[in-house]
């Protein structure tokens, strides 16, 4: 991978103790006092038309939403997961908000509502490319910004240029790029996969678009920043990266919410592809608006993830660190098609108070020598309940696949709880599988000894917790390792004693 | 410094499965007495089953063990009403006998994390980073421990020597008030209990005292206590100077049992 991304955090918790005094609550749910521009709730083919033409997309793609709007409503919502799923009212929803000051796009940085660069700065999200550059912590990383609908900003594209990579809102994409998009688009997660997936397919509003070309290693760390501002909205941006042979990226996203009562729906598609012996590695931070601590608000987040290794040797790496959202489902996948292909999953997923999550991934192994490692750390604490579900599925052709899963859940407090679905499917015998899974409360011996030391019993839980995550923190890179420990301690605060 | 009194204490019947049976705790320490002034070593040496461990954890705080008569007072203060981490930043310190593996979380940040509570505690400002690693390092050469060693989990996979000069570490770097070492000696070869003894020898001092928990002479050989007390039966049963453990080593205690 980048350079970047080679650099792992020695000690990732050692600022856990001061995020903790900095962050009492939920720090990003703030509400932006900004003018928007939404359309009337409700879903109907017109709304679907009125959305491209926002977008002034061309004919095929309005088709291909209407396709999946047809399929979509002789669908169902998925039942199978261990989740209480209120009823949710999509017509009461807005499928389109922008806000109001964006219309003709902003042409530059400069150009850009300072009151969206100040919610960004409140985030701790830098926006102007120099205050970037000053920084150290994030000076390699090029920012595209979702707003409700809208991308608002895009970081560092013309050095990119330079590079060759494309690195935009889709939007634009479907605007600049058409063959590209309609080349890749829906290929691997295609209008009918399931009910989440082509409801996307119809509204998806925005999202990133990134493309690497033969034998580019992208000179610096990708990311989108998305944020769910207006009232009433729901988030269904659709992000596609492809990385051509010998071709290599590193992608990040974090996504924030405002803090209300009521709960939003985040329904989002991610398609990676990469071809021979390219890497695509992608990393989430998730901190959507969990609700409070008795279930009211938060964001319902369905989320659809998938990744193809379509040429040989090449390398999909998926990372998430899931604090946020009421509701998350979500199952980051691999389809290893290509010879000797790796795909690779880490996560780590919490869940407190009243938050449920049943996440985890599929690995299908097609082609030869396919491999794959999963390392999946479940935290539960309050009333949180969580799930791990993961699919391991080697087809007759994969000859000497294999595959490694771990799978460790960590319980703190009596009232929530961890379940694990490991589902295998092999048919090919020369398939190697290894499954290790083990759950475990929070030592109270490894409390004491802590707090022994003078380290208060919050800051000692959140220590623990962050020990328990390392493997999958290491795989982060480290302006989001440092992010994910805080987040960590942020969430788990009153979660003992 | 510190004052014991009339101290009885037993294990929380939620955490010992017999005496939940049984519908009540075991009482451990029964009128226990102390009082340790400021630049002493004292040495409690008793039999297996006497109390010792438990007093160690009586006194930093730990949630298993229930005081249910008696009182400590240490610095003017009732020790018993604190949290034990507001007792470690108030200057406790616990050695552990069996010091706990915590994975993933290096000995770097537990003891920044450490130092940092107790210099806050004070009202100092925190050491910043290159000032801390190079407290540390000088500390970790003290007791012959690398600085990899420094980056590893904390006692994770270390050897059984390893935890206890990672014990010693982490005493010489919050430099505590009391130090309460709990058979920090058992289970050493000769070179690591000298490490240790080194260790303890260094933060001694006339604002400083040791509470030495052992049940073997050999330590006392390296750390010269100015008083021994035997504990046997959840009480003190005879004092005196180091020339009380060499005769313990020589008789056993069931001539003290006895009596």
């Amino acid at each position: 991978m980048s350079a970047a991304a080679e650099l792992k955090p020695k000690a990732i918790q050692a600022d856990v103790a001061e995020a903790i005094a900095a962050r009492r609550e939920y720090s990003a749910g703030f509400v932006t006092d900004i003018a928007s521009d939404t359309v009337a709730p409700g879903l109907s083919e017109d709304v679907i038309r009125l959305i491209s033409a926002r977008k002034h997309e061309p004919e095929w793609l309005l088709a291909w939403r209407l396709k999946a709007y047809r399929n979509w409503l002789k669908l169902t919502p998925p039942d199978w997961a261990q989740l209480k799923v209120p009823p949710i009212d999509l017509q009461s929803i807005s499928y389109y908000s922008q806000p109001k000051s964006h219309k003709d796009g902003p042409k530059s940085l400069d150009e850009v509502d300072p009151k969206l660069l100040e919610t960004y700065k409140k985030l701790g999200i830098p926006l102007q490319e120099q205050a970037m550059l000053a920084g150290v912590q994030s000076s390699n990383i090029a920012m595209d910004v979702v707003f409700d609908s809208v991308s608002v900003a895009t970081t560092f594209k013309a050095k990119l240029k330079e590079a060759g990579v494309i690195f935009c809102p889709i939007s634009e994409a479907v605007r600049e790029y058409p063959e590209l998009v309609q080349q890749y688009l829906g290929t691997v997660v295609g209008i009918n996969d399931n009910y989440y997936a082509a409801l996307n397919s119809a509204v998806f509003t925005d999202g990133s678009f990134v493309f690497v070309p033969k034998g580019v290693r992208c000179p610096m760390e990708l990311s989108t920043y998305f944020r769910i501002n207006e009232k009433n909205t729901g988030q269904f941006e659709r992000t596609l990266i492809i990385c051509e042979d010998d071709a290599q990226v590193s992608y990040l996203e974090g996504c924030t919410a405002p803090q209300r009562d009521e709960n939003q729906l985040h329904a989002a598609v991610v398609e990676l592809v990469a071809l021979e012996r390219a890497e695509i590695k992608y990393s989430t931070v998730q901190n959507w608006y969990p609700g409070d601590e008795n279930g009211v608000g938060g964001i319902y987040n369905f989320v659809t993830k998938r990744g193809e290794c379509r040429g040989a040797n090449s390398k999909i790496s998926w990372t998430q660190v899931e604090t946020g959202s009421a509701i998350t489902w979500k199952y980051p996948s691999c389809v290893l098609r290509g010879d000797n292909s790796i795909g690779e999953f880490y996560s780590v997923a919490l869940t407190h108070h009243r938050q449920q999550a049943d996440t985890g991934t599929k690995m299908i192994h097609i082609g030869k020598n396919t491999r794959s490692t999963i390392v999946s750390k479940g935290i539960a604490a309050g009333h949180g309940q969580q799930s791990y579900r993961g699919l391991v599925r080697v087809l007759p052709g994969a000859a000497g696949a294999r595959n490694h899963t771990q799978c460790d859940s960590l319980l703190i407090g009596p009232n929530c709880g961890a379940h694990t679905f490991p589902y295998t499917e092999v048919r090919n015998p020369s398939a190697k599988l290894e499954h290790e899974a083990t759950t475990s409360k929070i030592g109270e011996d490894q409390l004491f000894y802590l707090r022994s030391r003078g380290i208060g019993e919050e800051d000692a839980v959140s220590m623990i917790v962050n020990g328990f995550c390392k493997d999958v923190f290491r795989e982060l890179p480290m302006e989001f390792a440092v992010e994910a420990g805080k987040l960590l301690a942020v969430s788990l605060e009153g979660a003992v004693g | 410094m510190l004052s014991i009194e009339n101290l009885h204490a037993e294990i929380s019947s939620d955490r010992d499965p017999a005496s939940r049976l049984a519908g009540a705790g075991k009482s451990i320490l029964k009128g226990l007495n102390l009082r340790i002034q400021a630049g002493e070593v004292h040495a409690i040496m008793g039999p297996n089953g006497a109390g010792k461990s438990t007093l160690s954890k009586v006194l930093a705080g730990h949630e298993d063990y229930i005081v249910t008569a008696g009182s400590v007072s240490y610095q003017g203060a009732d020790l018993l009403a604190l949290e034990p981490e507001v007792r470690a930043r108030s200057g406790i310190f616990l050695g552990f006998q069996y010091p706990v593996e915590i994975p993933g979380v290096s000995n770097m940040t537990l003891l920044k994390t450490a130092l940092n509570a107790k210099l806050k505690h004070e009202g100092k400002p925190e050491l910043d980073a290159g000032s801390f690693l190079a407290y540390v390092k000088a500390k970790a050469k003290q007791v012959g421990i690398e600085t990899k060693m420094l980056q590893r989990g904390v006692n994770e996979g270390f050897s059984g020597g390893e935890k206890k000069r990672n014990e010693i570490l982490q005493m010489l770097v919050l430099e505590p008030t009391l130090m309460v070492l709990d058979e920090t000696d058992s289970g050493l070869d000769i070179d690591a209990l000298k490490v240790v003894a080194d260790g303890i020898n260094a933060l001694r001092s006339p604002e400083r005292a040791t509470l030495l928990v052992t049940h073997y002479q050999r330590l006392l050989d390296y750390v010269k206590p100015d008083y021994v007390h035997v504990l046997a039966g959840g009480r003190i049963v005879k004092t005196g100077g180091p020339e009380l453990a060499l005769e313990l080593e020589e008789k056993g205690y069931g001539w003290l049992e006895a009596a």
